[in-house]
């Protein structure tokens, strides 16, 4: 293993807690939400064993596919519906 | 990989953070996610263009099938059930980690390529996530009703939970040392998936916002893993990412509900119900009806509502924010305070709030509100007990002590709208009925505020 991951984990870490601190808890579910999708980014993970020639790799890898794919759309589809309905009120007067 | 490769999958970790940094403010919420998604686009194409791929039909079917379940999901879940929604998910992201994980060790396996190193990263990924996959999915049965919502104990349960654990984490640093123990590796998923169902259990459904958060980050964790895993470093960053959020948002919650993460996790929570119905019958109340409701709130100059879970469950949001505007056309000011765990999520009250078209200006933190309670008229609370029990400030014996509350007994007027005289969650007495300023108004949220808002329409 190389210790370069480790400093990525460890930085990408950090950044996350400022950025995530920042966050309005208005908006804490959009957050969790989209967080969700994001971390359906298992999904370049599962494609590599899907696309493989193995044939339990494209089974196990198919199955993982499916199943963050529902993540990825289906979490930044139901996050976008979300911040939709955050609207400002215009006056109408 | 390929220096393009690497090239694409830095630009997609900018573009996550940026996205993220993005839900700072509502404003700017939606470009965030739309650079998230951008993101998420040049991972997935920037694989498969690059990634080695040599069948198609399998990726294409998969990605087929996850889309339109995704879709479907998001299209017609309705905003109450978003807690349910989001741990479902949390089950399928961590799914999906696990089988990666899976095909990694039997790939490198048959290779012989099974290091120390890479055995720990694919270690971590399984073992975090099937507990994550188990986990998620009895919330999501617990918030559905399809399992016994109220925590389920039974003696020595901690014991049971802790032994399990630590059979895992035995077989963990075993398979570190001899990694071709096909057996050991399967038998510690096993583990793993029951150890999910086992902490999850004793977890009432009040308590279920800190689950939710903490799956959160199991399954963020178990991406970044993978990452090690297949030595992928935009899985590493988006993981690590969600791993932080999700822990954040779980500290957020155990503070807001005034208990620590270890209490949650192996508190067996809603034990103690404290009996104090005595108390109840002894002092008296001040009864509110309709017409003194109105009466009161049109002296008003600003008027606060604080809404909790029951407000929710009676689906009366809408018939609130039809009150803010009756109110707001006779020129009072009308805010929301929402408290950290008013709904059964981080943030779940002013998504529901959002859907039924409040402005979301008008959506005020805790913080933000309690110092201005003194020069609030009348604060109306709707299906909210502990989260403004003022016992939590003043009352030492008291077990919700210590914990953050919304200042409502700071107001001129308090309205209480409630069902009945019960206690909340906690199961506490609630000193604030029996203030001099508190006016009880009896009945279903969602009816009682629809004739509310009739009577202000009258005229």
């Amino acid at each position: 293993m190389q210790i370069e991951l480790i400093y990525i984990l460890i930085l990408a870490g950090f950044v996350g807690f400022e950025i995530i601190k920042k966050v309005t808890p208005t908006l804490h579910t959009p957050l969790m939400s989209a967080t969700n999708a994001i971390s359906g980014i298992s999904l370049v993970g599962s494609l590599v064993a899907a696309g493989s020639d193995h044939f339990t790799g494209q089974v196990l890898g198919f199955i993982a596919v499916t199943a963050a794919t529902i993540n990825v759309v289906g979490g930044f589809m139901i996050t976008e519906r979300m911040l939709k309905m955050f609207k400002k009120k215009e006056k109408k007067s | 990989m390929n220096y393009a490769m690497e090239l694409v999958y830095l630009v997609s970790s900018v573009l996550f953070i940026l996205g993220l940094k993005g839900l700072s403010h509502p404003e700017s919420a939606r470009r965030g996610m739309h650079m998230a998604e951008l993101g998420m686009l040049f991972a997935v194409v920037g694989t498969l263009v690059g990634g080695k791929i040599v069948t198609w039909e399998w990726i294409i079917t998969g990605i087929a099938i996850g889309s339109a379940i995704g879709a479907a999901m998001s299209i017609f879940m309705p905003m109450t059930a978003m807690p349910q929604r989001i741990a479902l998910s949390h089950a399928f992201g961590a799914l999906a980690a696990v089988l990666v994980g899976v095909n990694e060790y039997i790939e490198k396996g048959h290779l012989g390529e099974l290091s120390n190193g890479l055995m720990s990263a694919i270690g971590f990924e399984v073992l975090f996530g099937a507990l994550t996959v188990t986990g998620s999915l009895m919330a999501f049965g617990k918030l559905n009703e399809m399992i016994k919502g109220a925590p389920i104990t039974y003696k020595g349960q901690n014991a049971v939970n802790i032994t399990m654990f630590l059979v895992a984490v035995c077989m963990f640093v075993y398979l570190i040392f001899f990694p071709y123990n096909y057996m050991m590796f399967y038998a510690m998923i096993a583990v793993s998936f029951l150890i999910g169902v086992f902490i999850v259990l004793p977890i009432g459904g009040a308590d279920m916002p800190v689950v939710i958060s903490l799956m959160n980050s199991y399954a963020g964790l178990a991406a970044a893993a993978t990452g090690f895993a297949i030595d992928n470093k935009v899985l590493i960053i988006a993981g690590s990412l969600d791993g932080s959020s999700g822990f954040i948002l779980s500290i957020i919650m155990s503070k807001a509900m005034n208990r620590s993460f270890g209490n949650v996790l192996f508190g067996a929570v809603g034990a103690p119900q404290v009996e104090t119905a005595g108390l109840a019958e002894a002092r008296p109340i001040t009864k509110f009806g309709i017409e003194d409701t109105k009466f009161v709130l049109e002296q008003a100059e600003r008027v606060v509502i604080v809404p909790g879970y029951g407000m929710a469950v009676a689906q009366a949001q809408h018939a609130v924010r039809e009150l803010s505007d009756e109110l707001e056309k006779r020129k009072i000011k009308v805010e929301f305070a929402i408290h950290p765990v008013a709904g059964r999520m981080p943030g779940h009250m002013n998504v529901l709030l959002a859907e039924a078209n409040v402005s979301y200006d008008q959506l005020l933190e805790m913080e933000m509100i309690n110092p201005t309670m003194d020069s609030v008229d009348v604060c109306i609370v709707i299906g909210a007990n502990d989260v403004v029990n003022p016992a939590a400030r003043t009352e030492k014996s008291s077990p919700i002590y210590g914990m953050p509350i919304i200042d409502v007994d700071k107001a001129k007027t308090v309205i209480v709208m409630k069902r009945s005289m019960a206690t909340g969650f906690a199961g506490i007495e609630n000193p604030l009925f029996y203030e001099p300023n508190t006016k009880m108004l009896f009945g279903d949220a969602k009816t009682v505020m629809q004739e509310l808002v009739a009577e202000f329409k009258k005229r």
